[in-house]
């Protein structure tokens, strides 16, 4: 890039700064293009040349592809959504498109030739501007209300809540051991019990743990168990007296 | 007076009894009244508020008032006369109009003819970014939100009451008509076909 180009010194609204930083930021995305005023750079330029008293042909061509390529990312960064649509414009209606928004922006320019206008014309006018403090607007009045009612309520809203139980967090397992030792010691003094009478009063953890080391003898086939129908009456019996004896025997 | 108003009016209020009250009601008012808050105030029909308006404008005139009673943003003011602008300004500031920019006054005008407007329809219109502007204009109160976008959801703006009121505009059918603004397109068009003839093939 010739220097002339390259050490263009910018002070724009959005930036300010050598030509070629503009460049590399807005390359990087780090400068939104949408808010370079590219007429400025435009106008820079030709100062600059004009400062420079003699046509520097590099610079200008340079310059030129650059800031077209400039003004064409702006463009598309404006309009996105129309890309297409005007792409497939014939030369003839792109040319009445392009008038069409120029009209527009015309008159939004000369309406605000208006209101300068305006302004200009009140600028020495005071008034008081400010919140206006309007009074409300009279409520809707209510039927009659009993007080007794209203403390009602309130003491049903006074009422202190139940205190959450923490009973789950603190679940404790009692080991299937201790249940084993006491099955076998009541088989070793009766040949038969009821389960549900002998953990009557356990919590429910320890009737399932109880009850697992019930299946645990099962299977070590030193107890029967047997029910007469769904939900009857568990009843547990010794096994046979040899296999419990040769168990103990094991055991020790 | 032969107006059948009259005959439904339960409380007949000469109008120059009722200027004092509608005076009243305009000296406290921070914002232009229109007849109908009025009427409403001082309990008397619309009619007659404009009896006694007339009576207080030809009171409240620059002639003979340092006060003068303008019918501004929809609704009846007091402002200060323009001979009393520099004692005015010595005390007061003028912080809503205050270095109003080119960008602000074009965004401005786009508002109050196209409003309510999104900042997207807004920044195609002008060609640049217009988010600060609308910032800006709307933290002076001229402009407000007025309603979303129903396709992308866009937050639209249009001009305040208070907007009318810096511009010193009635309503914003006081401002010129669109067709009066402007070259037309077919103007332009010639403009650019001229241009390009110029250019070589």
């Amino acid at each position: 890039m010739p220097v002339a180009v390259r050490e263009l010194e910018l002070d724009l609204d959005a930036f300010e700064g050598p030509f070629d930083l503009l460049l590399s930021l807005v390359l990087r995305e780090e400068l939104p293009l949408r808010e370079v005023d590219l007429a400025e750079i435009v106008i820079a330029f030709v100062e600059h040349l004009d400062a420079k008293g003699e046509l520097d042909l590099d610079a200008c061509g340079e310059f030129l592809i650059l800031i077209s390529a400039l003004l064409e990312l702006k463009a598309r960064a404006m309009f996105p959504e129309e890309e297409a649509e005007l792409a497939e414009l014939e030369p003839e209606e792109a040319a009445e498109e392009l008038a069409r928004r120029l009209a527009e922006y015309r008159r939004a320019k000369e309406a605000a030739g208006f209101l300068r206008e305006r302004l200009d014309e009140r600028r020495d006018l005071f008034f008081r501007i400010g919140p206006a403090p309007l009074a409300p607007k009279p409520e809707r009045k209510l039927a009659q209300q009993d007080p007794q009612k209203l403390a009602q309520v309130l003491r049903l809203l006074a009422v202190e809540p139940p205190a959450p139980s923490t009973a789950h967090m603190a679940l404790r397992f009692p080991p299937v051991a201790q249940f084993l030792d006491r099955w076998r010691s009541l088989l070793r003094r009766r040949t038969r019990f009821d389960f549900d009478q002998e953990v009557a009063g356990l919590s429910r953890v320890e009737i399932a743990v109880a009850f697992l080391a019930l299946l645990e003898l099962r299977k070590q086939n030193e107890i029967a168990i047997a029910q007469a129908a769904p939900f009857a009456p568990i009843r547990i019996s010794r096994a046979d007296a040899e296999r419990s004896l040769s168990w103990t025997a094991h055991s020790a | 007076m032969d107006s059948p108003l009259r005959l439904i009016t339960t409380e007949v209020t000469p109008a120059a009894e009722l200027a004092k009250t509608v005076e009243a009601l305009l000296v406290v008012a921070t914002q232009p009244l229109p007849v109908e808050e009025i009427a409403v105030a001082a309990e008397v029909d619309v009619l007659h508020v404009g009896e006694a308006l007339e009576l207080l404008s030809e009171k409240y005139c620059e002639e003979s008032s340092g006060i003068v009673l303008e019918l501004v943003a929809g609704g009846w003011a007091f402002r200060a006369s323009s001979a009393a602008s520099e004692a005015c300004s010595r005390l007061f500031e003028k912080p809503v109009e205050k270095g109003l920019s080119q960008a602000a006054l074009e965004t401005l005008a786009i508002v109050a003819y196209l409003g309510p407007v999104s900042r997207p329809e807004i920044a195609r219109i002008r060609g640049v970014n217009v988010d600060g502007v609308i910032a800006g204009l709307a933290e002076r109160g001229l402009i407000g939100e007025g309603g979303r976008d129903e396709e992308f959801g866009a937050i639209r703006y249009r001009t305040t009451p208070l907007f009318e009121r810096v511009f010193g505009l009635e309503s914003l059918a006081s401002l010129p008509r669109v067709d009066d603004l402007g070259a037309d397109v077919s103007e332009i068009r010639e403009r650019l076909e001229a241009v390009a003839e110029k250019r070589p093939a």
